[in-house]
């Protein structure tokens, strides 16, 4: 591991400072990828702030009857609090998706955000990786590639984002606040992750030394019925092949509105827009789901090693919109 | 600083040395092993201010003054802990190698349930009271690997325990 300087700092805005004199520095929070990418020698930081006692740790109610998620608040927390299990029951299920309950308890929400793809090649400094090197190569392109990414991906990068706790947030439309040495802003979860292009290297449109506060949730009555359904290659402790994210207000059959969101296809949390307006006043029905999803694959273009992700992800598009509108009627 | 096992340590160490290393190396808790390095396997799991917690991920520095307790310290020769005991009875180990992290991994797990804290196998996540059956073991446990697969003898030691 590169020899670094640990450096606490009294609030948010001196944490923001120290990294503006430290081009090559990084934040730290819980640490659970970040400290692994350095001791693998894929983060090479020279400069450690740690925020973890900086931003919130608390779950505060908005006005508007969202929530407002301290960056610091654990994974686990944010999974057991009482009003997400109640109004975002998707949120909860993706957390508890995801990871293991010891990761759980260290992974902070603004770091679960801010985590980095698990493809093989971006983890192995002897493979290029134009994510880790920019201009190298991509390894995945034409090599091991059956959990990468079949939307959106560029000849530059077909990684995919590891993240559970994005897609349901991102379905969710969820706002990440931030201070930076640009001030304060908000931004749409659904602005906050990049599609390679180019620069894969960057993964998120955050300035260097813009630190996440918080999440904000709005609020939506109707997800209280929402469901996260993961699909991976073990029962538990392992990133998604696809998951869904999805919320849907059904009434006398017809789909009134929905929210869905696709993991582990694409570089970030996947916002089905396309098959969201197909559901709209669609009657909810095995059919117009199966359309609506094939609507949103219609633009995916698989890898050698994971034309699978295409079927799969239709087929669990539609077994969760059944689910949740089979309980509704 | 450091509160390891209830006594207070003093320690200089480089900003590179994870909580495990230091543990290990500079205080001769071996309890917590040393498996995978990467948060993967478990063996090196601890109870961090109450809440188990993958030692090897987790920076000393970031962790100045926080009470550490490691299978080691959860009982002694003479009283262990109900959950050694257990593990003893029904021979839930083989080389025991990631033991003392199962151990202290369901120390953590059964205060998570006493908590009310769903799994992703709670079917209802808004009740108050977990039913700690075998499924629910196995999910909450999964983040600590054995590789001589004692699984079929740990899940009735935990559930022993759970159970009072």
């Amino acid at each position: 591991m590169r020899p670094f300087v640990y450096q606490r700092a009294v609030d948010v805005a001196g944490a923001v400072a120290i990294l503006a004199q430290a081009p090559q520095g990084m934040f730290l929070a819980g640490g659970t990828n970040l400290v692994d990418l350095m001791r693998l020698g894929v983060a090479t930081p020279d400069v450690l702030v740690d925020v973890r006692r900086l931003t919130s740790d608390r779950i505060e109610d908005l006005p508007d009857g969202g929530l407002r998620i301290g960056a610091a608040v654990p994974n686990s927390e944010l999974a057991a609090d009482r009003r997400v299990r109640r109004r975002y029951p998707m949120l909860s299920q993706a957390l508890l998706d995801g990871a293991s309950g010891q990761l759980r308890n260290l992974a902070t929400t603004g770091g679960n955000l801010l985590q980095r793809t698990r493809c093989v090649y971006f983890q192995n400094l002897t493979t290029p990786c134009n994510k880790r090197q920019p201009g190298s190569g991509c390894s995945a392109l034409e090599g091991y590639n059956r959990e990468l990414a079949v939307l959106g991906w560029s000849p530059a990068c077909v990684a995919t984002h590891p993240s559970d706790m994005a897609v349901a947030m991102v379905a969710l439309d969820a706002v990440v606040r931030t201070q930076g040495p640009g001030g304060e802003r908000a931004i749409p979860l659904t602005g906050l992750h990049r599609l390679p292009g180019d620069h894969p290297e960057r993964d998120t449109v955050l300035e260097h030394g813009e630190l996440i506060t918080a999440v904000d949730l709005p609020s939506l009555g109707w997800a209280t019925r929402s469901r996260y359904r993961k699909v991976r290659d073990r029962a538990s402790y392992a990133f998604a092949l696809v998951s869904v994210a999805a919320a849907v207000d059904v009434a006398d059959g017809v789909v009134r509105d929905v929210r869905l969101a696709l993991g582990g296809v694409a570089h970030k949390p996947w916002r089905a827009s396309r098959a969201e307006a197909a559901l709209r006043d669609a009657p909810a029905t095995a059919e117009r789901f199966g359309e609506a999803a094939e609507a949103e694959l219609a633009a995916a273009r698989p890898l050698a090693g994971n034309a699978f992700k295409v079927p799969l992800a239709r087929n669990a598009i539609v077994r969760t919109l059944l689910d949740l509108t089979e309980e509704q009627q | 600083m450091l509160r390891v096992d209830g006594t207070q340590h003093r320690l200089v160490v480089d900003s590179r040395t994870t909580l495990l290393d230091a543990l290990r190396e500079r205080l001769g808790v071996t309890s917590p092993k040393k498996g995978c390095d990467h948060g993967q396997c478990g063996a090196c799991t601890v109870l961090l201010d109450g809440r188990r917690a993958n030692s090897c991920l987790a920076l000393a520095v970031a962790h100045q003054d926080a009470d550490i307790v490691t299978a080691a310290g959860l009982g002694d020769s003479e009283e262990l802990h109900p959950l050694q005991r257990a593990f003893i009875t029904h021979d839930a180990f083989q080389c025991g190698y990631c033991t003392p992290g199962q151990i202290c991994s369901a120390v953590g797990m059964l205060r998570e349930v006493q908590a009310g804290w769903p799994s992703a196998v709670s079917g209802d996540l808004d009740v108050d009271v977990v039913v700690l059956d075998d499924q629910e073991i196995a999910e909450r446990m999964s983040g600590n690997l054995c590789r001589c697969a004692a699984y079929a003898n740990i899940v009735p030691a935990i559930r022993e325990v759970a159970r009072g």
